[in-house]
C-alpha cells in the first residue's frame, strides 16, 4: 500500500472511519507515522474538552474556596485535596469500577407522574467516563492556581473598583476575574500542557480500547508490542506531543500577551514551563 | 492465619472477613505497599543525583557537556512521562542485551533484528535463561527504577538548576573575594545554599513522584495496582473465599493510602523548610535570626 492510501485507510481510524483491521505485519513507518497520528484525535479531544469545561468550574472552586461560608469553603478544599493528593491513575481505575458497578439497564427515576431512565452505558466508554475523569482533575489543579492567583490580587485594585461604586458581581467580572487569570496565567498554562501528557494514561488504565480506537500512546504501544522494537513507535508520539506542546505554548501565550496588554513590556510576565503540575 | 479458618464457608461475616483479609494472597498484597516505598527510597536517591549531575552540566563550561544537560532537562517539559516508562526499561534491555552479545559471541553472524524478532545468541539474555525466578523479578524491577530515576532526574535536573541561579550572586563573589577557586565556591558556597531555594521545586517533584508511583503497573511489576486487580476481581465459589467484584472497594484503599502519603509529606516538607531556611540569606532566614535574637 502506497502512502496515500495507508493515509486513507488509517488517518481516521482512531474514530472508528477507514480500515477495520489494523496492520498486522510488514509494518512501514508510514503505517507508524499514520495510524499514531490518528491516535492524536484522543488526545486533543480528551485535553481540549476537559481544559474548557475545567476551566469554569475551576473558577467556581477558586471563589468557593476563598469565600467565607465554610458550607462553601469546606467542600471546595476537600474536593481538591482528593483530586490532588492522589494518583491520576488510581482515579481512572476507580471511575471506571464505579460507572461499571451503575445497573445495566439504567436507573429509573419515578416523578410522580413520568418515569426517566437515565441510560448508564455510556459511562463506561473511555469518550465520557474518562473525559469526566480529566475533567474533575484539570478542575481541582487549576483551581489551585486561581485560589492562588485570587489570594495574590493587589488589594488596591479591590479598593479602587469598590470606590468606582461596583456592586460584587461587577467588581467580579470586572476586576477580580481578568486579575486572577493574568496572575495565573503561566501556571495555567503549564497545568495545559501536563493536562495533555496526562491523556495518555487513559487507555492505559481502567478504560477499554473500543475496537481498539485509542489514543496515540495505545496505537505506539501497539507497534511496538508487535514488533518488539521501541526506537520506532516511541519517538514518533514523542514527537507528536512535542508539536502538541508547542501548539499549546503558542495559543495560551497569546491569551497571556491579551491578558497582559495594558501592562508596560517589562512589568509583562513571560511564560515559563516548569513541571510542577504532573499527576 | 487463625485456627477457625479451615472452613470458611461455615463462619460468619466477622470471622470470614478476618480469615479473608488474612489469607495468603492478601499478606502479598500488603507487601506490595512495601514494594512501592521500596521503590520511592530507591527512586528518590537517584532521581536527585541524576538531577545534580544533570544541573551541573548544564552549567558546565564544556559546551558539548551543556548541550547534553540541556536537552536531558527540557525533554521532559514537551514529552509525557508514561512514554518514558514505556521506552526507557525495553530500551535499556535490548541495549544491553546488544552489548553483551557484541562482547559475548563475536561470531554470530545473523542480524539482530529479524522481522519482528529481537535475537541474540543464549548467553547474552539478560537475565539468563537458567537465573532463578526471583533475579528475572529483581531485573524488572531495576529496570523499572532506572526508568523512573532517568524521567525524575531530569525534572529534579530543572529544579537544581533554578535553585544554583537563585543563590544570591554576593555569596558567590564573596566568595570568589575570599580567593576560593571555582569548584571551592561551588561546593562550599553554592551547593549548600542552594537547597533552600530548590525545596519548593523539590518537595512538589516528591508528589509527583509518589503519585507516579502506580505506573509501575504498567511495567509489569507485582505492585498495589496489580494485586488490587487481581484480589478484588469477582471470586465464583470455587474460590475459597468467593465474593462480587471488589475492585471497587480495593482500588478505595489505595486511594486512601496515597491521600495519607501525599499529606504526611505535605507536612515533613514544611518542617524540612523551617529547618533549612535557619541561616539562610533568605526572609525565612531573616526571621528566625530576629526571633532567636
Amino acid at each position: 500500500m502506497s502512502c496515500a492510501g495507508v493515509i486513507e485507510a488509517y488517518g481516521l481510524r482512531a474514530i472508528g472511519i477507514g480500515e477495520r483491521l489494523l496492520p498486522r505485519s510488514d509494518f512501514t513507518l508510514c503505517d507508524q507515522v499514520v495510524l499514531i497520528g490518528s491516535g492524536l484525535i484522543w488526545n486533543v479531544y480528551f485535553g481540549a474538552l476537559a481544559l474548557l469545561f475545567g476551566f469554569c468550574f475551576a473558577t467556581l472552586l477558586a471563589v468557593a474556596r476563598t469565600s467565607d461560608h465554610p458550607l462553601l469553603r469546606r467542600p471546595a478544599d476537600w474536593f481538591v485535596f482528593v483530586f490532588r493528593g492522589s494518583p491520576l491513575f488510581i482515579q481512572f481505575f476507580i471511575a471506571y469500577q464505579a460507572f461499571v458497578l451503575l445497573p445495566r439497564e439504567g436507573i429509573e427515576f419515578n416523578l410522580g407522574l413520568v418515569e426517566i431512565t437515565a441510560q448508564t452505558r455510556w459511562l463506561t466508554k473511555a469518550w465520557a467516563g474518562a473525559l469526566i475523569v480529566l475533567f474533575l482533575n484539570t478542575s481541582a489543579y487549576s483551581a489551585e492556581i486561581f485560589t492562588g492567583a485570587l489570594r495574590a490580587i493587589p488589594k488596591g485594585d479591590l479598593e479602587a473598583a469598590e470606590a468606582y461604586g461596583m456592586g460584587p458581581f461587577q467588581k467580579f467580572r470586572r476586576v477580580t476575574f481578568p486579575t486572577m487569570l493574568r496572575l495565573g496565567w503561566p501556571a495555567y498554562t503549564n497545568e495545559a500542557i501536563f493536562l495533555f501528557h496526562a491523556t495518555t494514561l487513559v487507555f492505559f488504565s481502567g478504560f477499554p480500547a473500543w475496537q481498539q480506537q485509542g489514543d496515540a500512546l495505545y496505537y505506539a504501544s501497539y507497534f511496538a508490542d508487535k514488533t518488539f522494537n521501541p526506537f520506532i513507535p516511541y519517538p514518533i508520539v514523542a514527537g507528536y506531543f512535542v508539536m502538541l506542546t508547542l501548539c499549546v505554548i503558542g495559543l495560551f501565550g497569546a491569551a497571556n500577551r491579551r491578558l497582559n496588554r495594558h501592562l508596560a513590556p517589562s512589568q509583562r510576565p513571560r511564560l515559563r514551563i516548569r513541571p510542577q503540575l504532573v499527576r | 492465619m487463625f485456627e477457625f479458618c479451615t472452613a470458611p464457608s461455615a463462619l460468619d461475616d466477622l470471622r470470614w472477613m478476618a480469615c479473608y483479609l488474612t489469607t495468603g494472597k492478601q499478606i502479598a498484597f500488603y507487601w506490595s505497599f512495601g514494594t512501592v516505598l521500596l521503590l520511592l527510597a530507591v527512586t528518590a536517591p537517584a532521581a536527585l543525583a541524576f538531577g545534580f549531575l544533570g544541573a551541573l552540566a548544564s552549567r558546565s563550561r564544556v559546551a558539548p557537556l551543556r548541550w547534553l544537560g540541556t536537552a536531558y532537562t527540557s525533554m521532559v517539559r514537551g514529552i509525557p512521562d508514561i512514554i518514558f516508562f514505556l521506552f526507557v526499561p525495553i530500551a535499556l534491555d535490548q541495549g544491553l542485551e546488544w552489548l553483551r552479545h557484541k562482547a559475548k559471541c563475536p561470531d554470530w553472524d545473523q542480524p539482530v533484528r529479524q522481522g519482528s524478532d529481537f535475537l541474540v545468541c543464549a548467553e547474552a539474555k539478560l537475565p539468563l535463561n537458567t537465573a532463578p525466578q526471583w533475579v528475572h523479578e529483581s531485573y524488572g524491577f531495576a529496570l523499572a527504577v532506572l526508568a523512573f530515576a532517568v524521567v525524575f532526574g531530569a525534572f529534579a535536573a530543572n529544579v537544581l538548576s533554578g535553585a544554583m541561579r537563585a543563590v544570591p550572586r554576593a555569596q558567590i563573589e564573596t566568595a570568589e573575594a575570599y580567593g576560593m577557586s571555582h569548584s571551592q565556591a561551588v561546593w562550599r558556597i553554592l551547593v549548600p545554599q542552594m537547597w533552600i531555594y530548590a525545596l519548593p521545586g523539590l518537595s512538589n517533584l516528591w508528589q509527583i513522584l509518589v503519585k507516579a508511583t502506580p505506573l509501575l503497573f504498567l511495567l509489569g511489576v507485582q505492585d498495589i495496582v496489580y494485586w488490587a486487580r487481581e484480589l478484588g476481581g469477582s471470586k465464583t465459589s470455587t474460590f475459597a473465599y468467593p465474593h462480587p467484584d471488589w475492585r471497587l472497594w480495593y482500588f478505595l484503599g489505595l486511594l486512601v493510602f496515597y491521600l495519607a502519603l501525599t499529606s504526611l509529606s505535605e507536612r515533613v516538607f514544611a518542617r524540612l523548610s523551617h529547618r533549612l531556611s535557619l541561616g539562610q540569606a533568605t526572609a525565612a532566614g531573616e526571621k528566625h535570626r530576629k526571633a532567636a535574637a
